[in-house]
């Protein structure tokens, strides 16, 4: 990937919040898969803003999304498990970002640990809480079914043993077409096995040993794209005859630029201070091609590199059949 | 005697990490001193994985010690240093350490974790071997776990001895205190055959005697998945030597000392190098070398493009030649 220096455009200060905060994956008019990991949390300016400050990403969407996860595992309860060797990093991880979140939001969350008794105090949810560090019971259903009510990330923690990441527990209700619950016990090379072009370009041995590699405490991330018809959230392979159909019909629809979106996902990859696993967070940001039109840049190098992708990723992305009418649609702007 | 307090300067292995201050020395055996550090403000530090170290800044020279804590949540960071005569002087000059002394360390690193999908951990050591053992031995006690710990030690001389015996329990359901080589040997070959199945396990100690703990395992026909030693610092890069850069174009000379990238030398320099991970995986500061062999240490390069030498990544490779000329 090339690196082109980003300047904010000086009309963005009048673009509302979605779009200013919006991490925009593109720095030029081609895309392809790299191993972009680069530090968490420095600030990422772009065309229209700025995103990447914090570790755990609030938005406007915050108390909704909540409420979509309730409900999907309310109808799906695959889509959480934890293998039992996993219950020290699971804590670990809950720990590690609710003390992150209290020092990023101070003014409305907090966080009090004495030994193994920790006080949560979550102001936008008028929540406080109180638990025990290694005693599941302590929290109404468990830590990490916890955690996924307090941060719109999907969670997944992997376990690192002989020389290998085991994707081991996790709570994902976003998944942008895969499934958590075929994923479970897999490993790093086998989950990544259908994505097209990493094997032969290295990319997922690369970035295994990258990973396998991390001391405990360290925080990387990097950014990963797809499209989503509507604001949907949850697009798994287990729902998928819910929103796969839309893929067919919206090249023709009137309204293409209203429903389709440019889905990014900010993911960071971070190992455990005390159980040493790594803890994979994803963050989903969803955005109309309306959005997206009103930035010119974006407008630009989104049209120019949904034209150009290679077919073996669009097919893999689920795009082909409209990226044409959305390229089209941006570039004659 | 405050010798140690306040280095002038932070030793590149210990930068970015923490200052702590000695809050109790105590001496643990003739040649054994354990020493507790903790933040001077107070509050908690950092947690860590079981069998971590720390690599503590003595003097102009870095060691890296086993940290004994369990690791969870801790508000100080114990280690026990065994005296070595001859040594490069660093177990002296800890051995020195008093009361209120300041000293650089670096945020504990992991190389000797327990395996987390272990249904028993069977924990060997030797002599001062114990320190990583004994972490093990209390995250087990914490984490209801089971461990069985086999601790060989001249007579009178055992470090932690009564911290061992005070964690027997449903944890830590046995402690064999050898103090001789024949009694050893049979405990050994007796614990290798007896474990559950699933058991790890974890040996430290003198090379040799992990080497042979090792070997007598596999003969009983344990897998090396199922064998751990400590092996300091194996995933950490080193500081590597200094070297000088051409920089061809501007007929510029740079040096980049020890502990120092290149990457960073050239940016204090002024030059804008793109760069994204600073960790050798991205490939984004890739440089095109025209003089010299690059000692390549990076993820990116294949294996033919390390070998051509006419390319390195500048935020982790360094050279092998005392000078190496660049396209910039
Ligand atoms: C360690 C945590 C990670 C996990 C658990 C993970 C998991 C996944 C999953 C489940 C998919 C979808 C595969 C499918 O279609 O079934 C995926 C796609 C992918 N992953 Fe990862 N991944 C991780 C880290 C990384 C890293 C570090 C990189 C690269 C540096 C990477 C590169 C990719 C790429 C390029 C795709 C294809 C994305 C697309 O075109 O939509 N992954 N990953
Ligand atoms: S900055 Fe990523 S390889 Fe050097």
């Amino acid at each position: 990937m090339s690196s082109t220096i980003i300047e904010t455009d000086p009309d963005a200060a009048l673009l509302p919040e979605r779009i200013r905060r919006f991490p925009f994956p593109f720095a030029s008019d081609t895309y392809r898969y790299s191993a972009n990991v680069e530090p968490a949390t420095k600030t990422a300016p772009t065309e229209a803003g700025a995103w990447g400050a914090h570790l755990v990403d609030i938005d406007e969407h915050y108390l909704d999304e909540l409420a979509e996860r309730a409900k999907v595992l309310t109808r799906d309860p695959s889509r959480v498990n934890v293998l039992p060797h996993m219950r020290t990093a699971v804590w670990d991880a809950l720990t590690t970002l609710l003390s992150s979140m209290a020092e990023d939001y101070p003014d409305t969350m907090s966080f009090h640990r004495e030994g193994n008794i920790c006080r949560w105090r979550n102001g936008l949810q008028n929540l406080e809480v109180e638990f025990t560090v290694g005693d599941d019971s302590s929290l109404p259903e468990g830590p990490l079914r916890f955690l996924g009510t307090q941060i719109q990330d999907d969670i997944i923690l992997l376990d690192i043993r002989e020389d290998t990441l085991w994707l081991d527990a996790g709570l994902v209700t976003f998944a942008a077409d895969w499934s958590f619950a075929f994923d479970v016990g897999m490993n790093f090379l086998e989950i990544h096995h259908p994505v097209p072009r990493v094997k032969e370009e290295r990319i997922t041995s690369r970035a295994e040993q990258f990973l396998l590699r991390l001391q405990p405490g360290e925080q990387f991330r990097r950014t990963n794209w797809t499209m989503t018809i509507g604001r949907r959230m949850d697009t798994s392979t287990e729902t998928y005859p819910e929103w796969g159909p839309d893929r067919t019909t919206i090249a023709d629809d009137p309204a293409m630029p209203e429903k389709l979106h440019l889905r990014v996902e900010v993911q960071h990859l971070i190992r455990l201070p005390h159980s040493g696993a790594l803890l994979f967070l994803v963050r989903t940001h969803l955005l109309p091609l309306t959005d997206i039109a009103r930035v010119p840049a974006w407008r630009e190098k989104m049209g120019h590199v949904l034209a150009e992708l290679p077919d073996d990723m669009a097919e893999y992305k689920g795009i082909i059949r409209y990226r044409k009418a959305a390229s089209d649609w941006l570039l004659a702007r | 005697m405050t010798a140690i307090a306040l280095q002038p300067r932070v030793h590149p292995a210990v930068e970015g990490g923490l200052q702590l201050e000695v809050t109790n020395v105590s001496r643990e055996t003739e040649s054994i001193v354990s020493i507790t550090m903790a933040a001077p403000e107070g509050g908690r530090l950092p947690s860590y994985v079981p069998g971590s170290h720390l690599v503590v800044q003595w003097g102009n020279g870095v060691n890296a010690y086993s940290l004994t804590g369990s690791g969870n949540a801790p508000s100080e960071y114990s280690i026990s240093v065994l005296r070595v005569g001859e040594g490069a002087g660093g177990s002296l000059a800890m051995h020195r350490l008093c009361v209120g002394d300041r000293v650089y360390v670096a945020r504990p690193r992991s190389a000797f974790a327990p395996a987390s999908t272990a249904t028993h951990h069977l924990l060997v050591a030797a002599g001062i071997g114990i320190t990583p053992v004994l972490s093990h031995a209390r995250a087990a006690v914490e984490r209801d776990s089971t461990a069985t710990m086999i601790y060989v030690h001249r007579p009178d001389a055992g470090a932690h001895v009564a911290e061992a015996r005070e964690l027997l329990g449903p944890g830590l359901i046995a402690l064999v205190e050898c103090t001789d080589r024949g009694s050893f040997q049979n405990v050994l070959a007796e614990a290798l055959i007896t474990q559950p199945v699933g058991t790890h396990l974890y040996v430290c100690g003198p090379v040799v005697f992990m080497d042979a703990v090792l070997e007598e395992a596999r003969g009983h026909g344990w897998s090396s998945a199922r064998l751990h030693s400590e092996a300091f610092g194996a995933a950490e890069l080193d500081a590597g030597e200094p070297f000088t850069v051409h920089l061809a174009r501007s007929g510029v000379r740079l040096e980049v000392p020890a502990g120092v990238s290149l990457l960073e030398t050239l940016e204090t320099a002024g030059q804008s190098i793109p760069n994204m991970c600073r960790k050798g995986i991205c490939g984004e500061c890739v440089l095109p070398v025209l003089r010299g062999a690059p000692q390549h240490r990076d993820l990116y390069l294949s294996e033919q493009e390390k070998a051509a030498n006419n390319t390195m990544m500048s935020c982790v490779s360094r050279s092998n030649d005392p000078e190496l000329e660049l396209d910039l």
